[in-house]
């Protein structure tokens, strides 16, 4: 089992560096912080509160994909918790608000889990339904408009400060250290890692895949629902069209650039999450050196294949078991 | 059928092949010789080289040593699709065919009859109606292939390699979804398909139907090759020891007397166990520090049995008792919990996790029985890990090493190495010792005395009646999906239990010649 830390990862690391260096000349004050009622600002700052919303969905994305699965509604998940979010904001107490935001996550997450877990349908498949239906059903809960909100609690969940940290990035830190607590203090991510690597081998151990399964779907959908309370509080409001749309890719590419394989087995908490700063890291970057937007998703591109190239010493590795096994079959 | 007894040159001559994967032999100095206008079975258990010598005729697989020649002329195809050119096509038990595409378009893939670069769709049609007629087929040759039953999907398979001017044509487990009647056209088809001059080669474990159809008998064992014969003249009982038993070894087992068995006390038994179509209601009873042999050909029942047992597949019949105690076997988490554990036979697809270290591996199945929220911690999974890779000599003795990187025999050991850490009750071992090499081999067995010296109880399955009787108390003997005898003590001999393998069959064969 990987420590919550793992040794591997230098290629994540050097990449972000890379990208800080790069933004660093595109922008002189992007190191720059300075304290001000109690919160710290500048870029850096920036960079983690946007990139919050990613994070979190790659919180689940992760473990869903370690399972050898995937879940492509986490964007649509995002759109209908940030909806009942900001419906209830004002006339129910933040706990109220939470609870029925992010419980409409915990259902679409045994939705998912049971689709893929209980019929045996294909993960991609399966999502894909919530994916559109979830983005309908966000729709239907806002009417079809743009709800704003005022409740302080909520507003301050997206824009307050706990420590001088955003409280995004508070909630994020706080999200990773309890999902790799569940993770790797319990058997959990043993157990993963052994059925997404060998489903068969591992039913045939006595594990309880099915389980295993809902639950990871389920931690998915909560992940997904905390990221859309997050995105509707700091904007005031519910977006049902726009919130979170293709935030699913990049939480898939965050999963990816911090080297766990979508075939699953072997996956690290951690890099994901440091796989969606080195997303954000560009994106934000690509914006302060006044390119138009366009050239973010180039860059994008060459990033990811620049990662996955500083992996491969892993990935050649993987190949030389396969070709081992390969010719150890009889 | 008849085909003359004086030696015409072969059509398909193999002489001295030898394939080795990694320090796995699957092939040592293999002959073959298929003559033309011939049906010849190709025969031997799992595992003994039949798909690994087809697929070095037809290219698959490059050849270390040997030669093959064609019609006299060597030959060395390096696909198989170099293969099907020179002449020789291969049918798999899985038609290799495209489900969507029409008939009439797998008949005429990659070479339709073409005017100014457009497919002439009625031309097409119009000969590949003519082609299936041949082979007595009626069929609407313009609808999709997948709407058809697999039999037909077959002949059309053949149609085509035959019509792409095949010699020789090699049919991989052909009737293993056929039903009777399905069968009946197909052999039909072969024997018209011989008269034409074609050499057939007919893979299959369905001895019955390799009496019915084959002229000649080539079998295949541990990668080497057993003996060719006439297949009227080859009892069946001497093809079956041919299959399973080198010689009649003379084994002196350190075996308890039958009586001191049954003394022992249970530790689990089955009564009317059974599912339909699986295999069939059987009663088993295995008692503390006994080893129970499952003994039978391929497709007997065994892994049915073994899987049973564990709670792999449910069973819809019987009742299964542990110590005395009716128990719920359901599914493999009961049978773990029941203190079942089980090796299979397929090490890598349903036993290790190949990315996974030898120290997870061994961990697993304990960990799964503790449950999510009783971890192991790292201190005690090395302290497993190290107890078991010294006691069963795992090498390279590194327990962080992914377990997909080791030999076949050292997987095998991390696999009882992971039951063995649950401080099972019963042990299922499918094959223990398939594809491992001499020496992994002997160790393997010396271990599963040892265990059942302390008091575990052991069944077994090998397709290697010389293992079985070295180690088994009492010996359960399959066919047809059925257990049909149960010997013990001193009658646990190879010719015992060749005979009950082979014992009413016999008679159908003569019923089938005649």
């Amino acid at each position: 089992m990987t420590a919550l830390l793992p040794r591997r990862g230098l290629a994540q690391i050097l990449a972000l560096i890379v990208i800080l260096a790069a933004d660093r000349m595109v922008s002189p004050q992007f190191f720059d912080l300075r304290l001000q009622d109690g919160r710290l600002f500048g870029s850096l700052i920036d960079v983690l509160n946007r990139g919050t919303p990613v994070a979190l969905l790659s919180l689940g994305m992760v473990l869903v994909i370690a399972m050898r699965g995937i879940d492509l509604s986490v964007g649509a998940v995002m759109a209908i918790s940030g909806a009942i979010a900001a419906s209830l904001a004002d006339g129910h107490s933040l706990p109220v608000v939470l609870v029925a935001a992010l419980g409409a996550g915990l259902v679409c997450g045994l939705w998912n889990g049971f689709l893929v877990a209980v019929l045996g349908m294909q993960p991609i498949v399966a999502t894909l339904i919530l994916m559109v239906a979830g983005r309908g059903v966000a729709q239907l809960i806002t009417e079809g408009r743009i709800v704003t909100f005022s409740s302080p609690d909520l507003v301050w969940l997206g824009n307050g400060a706990i420590l001088g940290l955003p409280v995004p990035v508070a909630i994020a830190l706080g999200m990773l250290i309890l999902t790799g607590a569940v993770v790797r203090g319990s058997a959990l991510g043993l157990l993963i890692e052994a059925t997404g690597g060998n489903a068969r081998a591992s039913e045939l151990a006595g594990v309880g895949t099915r389980a295993m399964i809902l639950a990871v779907y389920v931690w998915c959908g909560i992940c997904a629902a905390l990221a859309g309370v997050i995105a509707a509080a700091d904007i005031m409001g519910a977006d049902a069209n726009n919130a979170g749309l293709w935030l699913e890719l990049d939480a898939i590419l965050a999963v990816v650039i911090g080297g766990t394989s979508l075939f699953g087995g072997r996956f690290s908490l951690v890099l994901a999450v440091l796989g969606a700063l080195i997303i954000q890291t560009m994106n934000t970057g690509i914006l302060l050196s006044g390119y138009p937007p366009e050239f973010n998703l180039l860059v994008k591109a060459v990033v990811v294949l620049a990662v996955l190239l500083l992996q491969s010493p892993k990935l050649s590795g993987l190949a030389g078991i396969a070709a081992r096994l390969r010719r150890a079959k009889a | 059928m008849e085909n003359s007894p004086d030696p015409a040159p072969p059509l398909l001559e193999v002489r001295g092949i030898s394939k080795s994967f990694g320090a796995v032999r699957a092939l040592q100095q293999v002959d073959f010789t298929l003559r033309a206008g011939e049906v010849h079975a190709l025969l031997g258990e799992n595992g003994a080289g039949k798909s690994t010598l087809i697929k070095v005729i037809t290219g698959v697989f490059p050849r270390d040593v040997g030669i093959v020649r064609l019609g006299g002329e060597e030959v060395a195809p390096r696909s198989a699709k170099a293969a099907l050119g020179a002449g020789i096509a291969t049918v798999y038990q899985e038609v290799n065919l495209l489900p969507n595409l029409s008939v009439a378009q797998n008949l005429f893939l990659d070479r339709q009859p073409m005017r100014f670069g457009i497919v002439r769709e009625g031309e097409m049609r119009r000969r590949a109606k003519a082609l299936l007629a041949d082979f007595g087929l009626d069929i609407d040759v313009a609808a999709p292939l997948r709407n058809y039953s697999v039999a037909i999907q077959h002949v059309t398979a053949i149609a085509r390699a035959v019509d792409l001017s095949a010699r020789v044509l090699i049919l991989d487990e052909p009737t293993a979804s056929l039903d009777r009647h399905e069968v009946e056209i197909l052999f039909g088809i072969m024997r018209q398909l011989a008269q034409r001059g074609i050499g057939i080669v007919f893979v299959s474990h369905f001895l019955d139907q390799v009496y019915e159809i084959s002229d000649r008998i080539t079998v295949l064992r541990n990668g080497r090759l057993v003996g060719e014969r006439e297949t009227a003249s080859l009892p069946r009982l001497d093809l079956i020891r041919m299959m399973l038993g080198r010689e009649l070894a003379e084994t002196t087992g350190t075996r308890a007397s039958a009586s001191e068995h049954m003394a022992r006390e249970i530790c689990a038994s089955f009564e009317g166990y059974g599912r339909a179509g699986y295999v069939a209601p059987f009663n088993l009873e295995l008692r503390h520090g006994e080893v129970v042999g499952l003994a039978g050909l391929l497709g007997s029942g065994r892994t049915e049995t073994a899987r049973l047992v564990f709670g792999a597949e449910r069973a819809d019949r019987g009742q299964a008792r542990v110590e005395g105690a009716a128990v719920r076997l359901h599914s493999p988490r009961d049978g773990v919990r029941l203190g079942f554990g089980y090796c299979p036979e397929e090490r890598k697809t349903d036993g290790i996790v190949a990315e996974l270290s030898v120290r997870e591996n061994i961990v697993l199945a304990l960990q799964a029985k503790r449950g999510l929220h009783r971890p192991l911690s790292r201190r005690e999974q090395d302290e497993i890990a190290h107890r078991y890779v010294r006691m069963l000599d795992i090498r390279p003795a590194d327990p962080e090493r992914p377990v997909g990187l080791l030999s076949g025999g050292n997987q095998q050991k991390v696999l009882l190495a992971r039951w063995l850490a649950t401080s099972p009750r019963l042990l299922v071992l499918d094959e223990p010792t398939r594809g491992i090499d001499v020496g992994a081999h002997a160790e393997i067995i010396r271990l599963i005395r040892e265990l059942c010296d302390d008091g575990l109880s052991l069944l077994v399955i090998s397709s290697e009646l010389d293992e079985i009787v070295t180690y088994s108390d009492r010996v359960v003997v399959l066919r047809d999906r059925a257990h049909v005898e149960e010997l013990a003590g001193e009658a646990i001999d190879v010719g015992n239990i060749l005979a009950a393998i082979a014992a009413d069959g016999a008679a159908t064969v003569h019923e089938g010649r005649a």
